[in-house]
C-alpha cells in the first residue's frame, strides 16, 4: 500500500512524516519539499513525476540518505535515518539502496563485473562469494556474457542494465531510480522498464522511480504528482476508474 | 587487495599524465640519488673515520710537513697509544688522469693502526721482505688489473724522478664504504731518495687514543706541546679532519641540499597538481563510490593511495636508474672512490618519495573526501 497522507500503518518499509526541505539560494529561500507524508510497503513500485524543479530527485536523495532534510523524520525498515551521523548513513546506505542513474554513472576504467562488484567490496563476501554475486546479477540483467567489457563497449541500455545489476547486487531494501530511462531511446527504455517490472514482480524488489516519461510511470503501481513540494497520489497505472492504492 | 582493482583502474585512467607524473619522480629520485652518491664520495672519510685516532697535520697547511722526530714526542703525551705518519707522494701512473692516492708509510705501525684495512699476514711478510714493495687496495688493483709480483713505476711529481713498486700485498676493506683504491709503499724506499728540502720531514701523523672520550682533551695536548716551536700542529679527530678536508671542495653538503629541497619542492607541485585534475576529472565516479557506501575515509585515503602508488613507482625507478649508474663504480678515476649508493641511502629516497606522495595527494584527497555527493551527481 502506498499512501501520502500520513494514515499509513507503523508496518510500512518507507514512512515518511513531515517532511520539509529548504534551499538557500543566495537571498532567496527555496522551500522545496512540504510536510511531506508517505508510507510505502515492501514490495511496492512508486513513480514520481512532476515538472522540472519540482523535487523529485530531492526527495528521492533525501530517501537514500544522499541528503538531509531540514524537517520531518524518514523510517526504512525501522531505522530512522534522519539522525543518523554521515558516516552511519553511508553504512546505511551500503546496506538498504541501490541507486539507478540517469547517466548510469558506471565508473570507466572497471570494467562491468567490476563495476557491478562495487557494492560487494563494502561486505566481507570471499571473493568467490562476490563473483557468484556479481554473475547472478549479470545473469538477472541479462549480461553475464559482456561481464568483461568496459562501459565504452556497451550500448547506452546495456549501461543502465550494468547500473541496475550494480544496484541489484547487494540485495539492498528499495532501489531508488532516478529517471533510468531519461537518456535512453524508446526501446531501450522499454527494456530498462521490463527489467525493473521484472525486478518488482519476479524478485520482490521495493522500487521508487522518479521520471518525466509517462510510458514508464504506467508501469509502477502508483504514480505520485509532485507539484511545488507537495506530494498529490495520482492513478494506479492501468487502472483508468482511478482507484487508489 | 580487493581494492587492488580500483586503485590501478584509476591510477591510469589517463595513461600518459600517470607516466609523466611517474617520470618526474623518476627523475627526480635519480637526481637524488647521484647527489646522495656525490655526498656521500665527499663524505667518505666522515663515515668511515675512526673514533679513537686524531691526525696531526701542520697548522699552516695540510701540504706543509712535520719533523720525524715528533714520533716520540707524541707517544709521551698520556693518553696516545700509538702513532703512525704518512706522507703524500703524488706520483702519475702512465697519465695523469690516472689518479689515486699513494702513502709512504711507516711499515711498523700503519696496519696496527688502520684494522680496517685487511692484508693478509703472508703478503704482509713479502711486502715488508722487498724494500721496492707496495700494498694496494682491491679496487685499485681491479681497476688497472694488477696482480701480485706486476712492476709498477710512477713518475714522481714531489719527488722527482720515475720510482719502481712490486706489488707484495692487496688489502680489503672491512666494510663496503672503506676505500680500497690506495697505494702503500716503505716510508724507508721514500727516505733513500728524498730530496733535501723533506729530509727527517713526514707528511702527518694519526694516532690512536687509549679512550676516545678524551680525544678533544689530548688533542689540545698535542697541539700545546708544540706551540712556539717552528712546526706548530694542528690536532683534530679523524672525522673533524675529514670533514674539513670534504669542505676544502666547498659547502657540498649545503649546495646538495637546496638543489634537493627545489627539486622535490617542484616535484611536490607537479604531483599535487596532477592529483588535483585527476579528482577534478572523476568526481562523479567519486560521488558515485560515495553514494553506494563507500566512506568520505575510504574516498581520501584512495585519492592518497594513488599519489603515493605514482612516488612509489616513480622513486623506485628512479633509484633503481642511480644504483645501476654507480655499480661500475667512480665515473672520475679516483676522484671520489666511494661512489656508492648505499641502501640506507636508498631508502631514505624512498621515504622522501612517498612522503612526496602523500602531501601532493593530500589537498585532492581532502577536496574528494569532502565532496557532497547530491551536488557531484547533478554535474554533468
Amino acid at each position: 500500500m502506498v499512501r501520502v497522507d500520513g494514515s499509513g500503518s507503523g508496518s510500512s518499509l518507507v514512512r515518511v512524516r513531515g517532511l520539509d526541505k529548504k534551499y538557500q539560494r543566495g537571498s532567496e529561500e527555496i522551500h522545496v519539499l512540504q510536510s511531506l507524508n508517505l508510507d510505502v510497503d515492501a514490495g511496492d513500485f512508486v513513480a514520481f513525476m512532476g515538472p522540472s524543479g519540482s523535487g523529485k530527485t530531492t526527495l528521492l536523495n533525501l530517501l537514500g540518505g544522499l541528503d538531509l532534510p531540514t524537517a520531518g523524520t524518514i523510517t526504512v525498515a525501522g531505522d530512522e535515518i534522519t539522525h543518523l551521523s554521515g558516516s552511519k548513513l553511508t553504512q546505511w546506505r551500503a546496506r538498504h539502496v541501490g541507486f539507478v542513474f540517469q547517466m548510469y554513472n558506471l565508473i570507466p576504467v572497471l570494467t562491468a563485473f567490476q563495476n557491478v562488484e562495487l557494492p560487494l567490496l563494502l561486505t566481507k563476501l570471499s571473493k568467490a562469494e562476490r563473483r557468484r554475486h556479481v554473475e547472478v546479477a549479470l545473469e538477472v540483467v541479462g549480461l553475464k556474457d559482456r561481464m568483461h567489457h568496459f562501459p565504452r563497449q556497451l550500448s547506452g541500455g546495456q549501461e543502465q542494465r550494468v547500473g541496475i545489476a550494480r544496484a541489484i547486487v547487494a540485495d539492498p531494501t528499495f532501489l531508488l531510480c532516478d529517471e533510468p530511462t531519461g537518456d535512453l531511446d524508446r526501446k531501450s527504455a522499454d527494456e530498462i522498464m521490463d527489467l525493473i517490472d521484472r525486478l518488482v514482480r519476479e524478485h520482490g524488489k521495493t522500487v521508487l522511480l522518479v521520471t518525466h516519461d509517462p510510458v514508464a510511470a504506467e508501469r509502477a503501481h502508483v504514480v505520485l504528482h509532485l507539484n511545488k513540494g507537495v506530494l498529490v497520489e495520482g492513478q494506479r497505472a492501468g487502472d483508468p476508474a482511478g482507484a487508489r492504492s | 587487495m580487493k581494492y587492488s582493482a580500483l586503485i590501478f583502474s584509476s591510477l591510469f585512467r589517463k595513461k600518459i599524465r600517470t607516466m609523466l607524473t611517474i617520470g618526474s619522480f623518476a627523475v627526480a629520485l635519480f637526481l637524488f640519488g647521484l647527489l646522495a652518491v656525490v655526498r656521500g664520495a665527499f663524505n667518505q672519510g666522515v663515515e668511515v673515520a675512526g673514533a679513537d685516532r686524531l691526525v696531526v697535520v701542520n697548522k699552516v697547511s695540510i701540504i706543509q710537513p712535520l719533523p720525524i722526530s715528533y714520533k716520540d714526542r707524541l707517544l709521551h703525551i698520556p693518553g696516545i697509544k700509538e702513532v703512525t705518519h704518512a706522507n703524500w707522494f703524488g706520483g702519475v701512473y702512465q697519465d695523469e688522469r690516472n689518479f689515486f692516492g699513494q702513502f709512504a708509510v711507516d711499515d711498523e705501525t700503519y696496519r696496527s693502526i688502520f684494522p680496517e684495512f685487511v692484508v693478509t699476514d703472508d703478503q704482509w711478510q713479502a711486502y715488508m721482505a722487498d724494500r721496492e714493495g707496495a700494498i694496494v687496495g682491491a679496487d685499485l688493483a681491479k681497476r688497472f688489473k694488477w696482480k701480485l709480483g706486476d712492476r709498477i713505476p710512477l713518475k714522481g711529481t714531489i719527488f722527482q724522478g720515475t720510482w719502481e713498486f712490486n706489488i707484495r700485498g692487496i688489502y680489503h676493506g672491512k666494510r663496503v664504504q672503506d676505500d680500497s683504491t690506495q697505494f702503500w709503499f716503505h716510508y724507508s724506499y721514500l727516505k733513500e731518495r728524498e730530496n733535501p728540502f723533506w729530509r727527517g720531514l713526514v707528511g702527518w701523523y694519526t694516532v690512536k687514543v687509549g679512550n676516545p672520550d678524551d680525544s678533544v682533551k689530548i688533542a689540545k695536548q698535542i697541539d700545546e706541546s708544540f706551540s712556539n716551536s717552528p712546526w706548530e700542529t694542528k690536532t683534530d679527530t679523524e672525522k673533524e679532519f675529514a670533514t674539513s678536508f670534504a669542505k676544502q671542495a666547498g659547502n657540498i653538503q649545503l649546495l646538495i641540499l637546496s638543489i634537493g629541497a627545489v627539486v622535490f619542492f617542484t616535484l611536490l607541485l607537479v604531483t599535487g597538481n596532477t592529483m588535483a585534475i585527476a579528482v577534478r576529472e572523476r568526481v562523479r565516479d567519486l560521488a558515485v563510490l560515495k553514494a553506494v557506501g563507500f566512506s568520505d575515509v575510504f574516498v581520501l585515503l584512495l585519492v592518497l593511495a594513488e599519489s603515493t602508488m605514482i612516488a612509489a613507482l616513480g622513486g623506485a625507478l628512479g633509484l633503481a636508474g642511480a644504483k645501476l649508474l654507480t655499480l661500475n663504480g667512480d665515473p672520475t678515476h679516483g676522484m671520489l672512490p666511494f661512489f656508492y649508493l648505499s641502501t640506507q641511502t636508498a631508502i631514505e629516497g624512498f621515504a622522501v618519495a612517498l612522503i612526496v606522495g602523500v602531501v601532493a595527494g593530500l589537498l585532492p584527497a581532502l577536496s574528494a573526501m569532502n565532496l557532497n555527493v547530491v551536488a557531484a551527481l547533478r554535474r554533468v
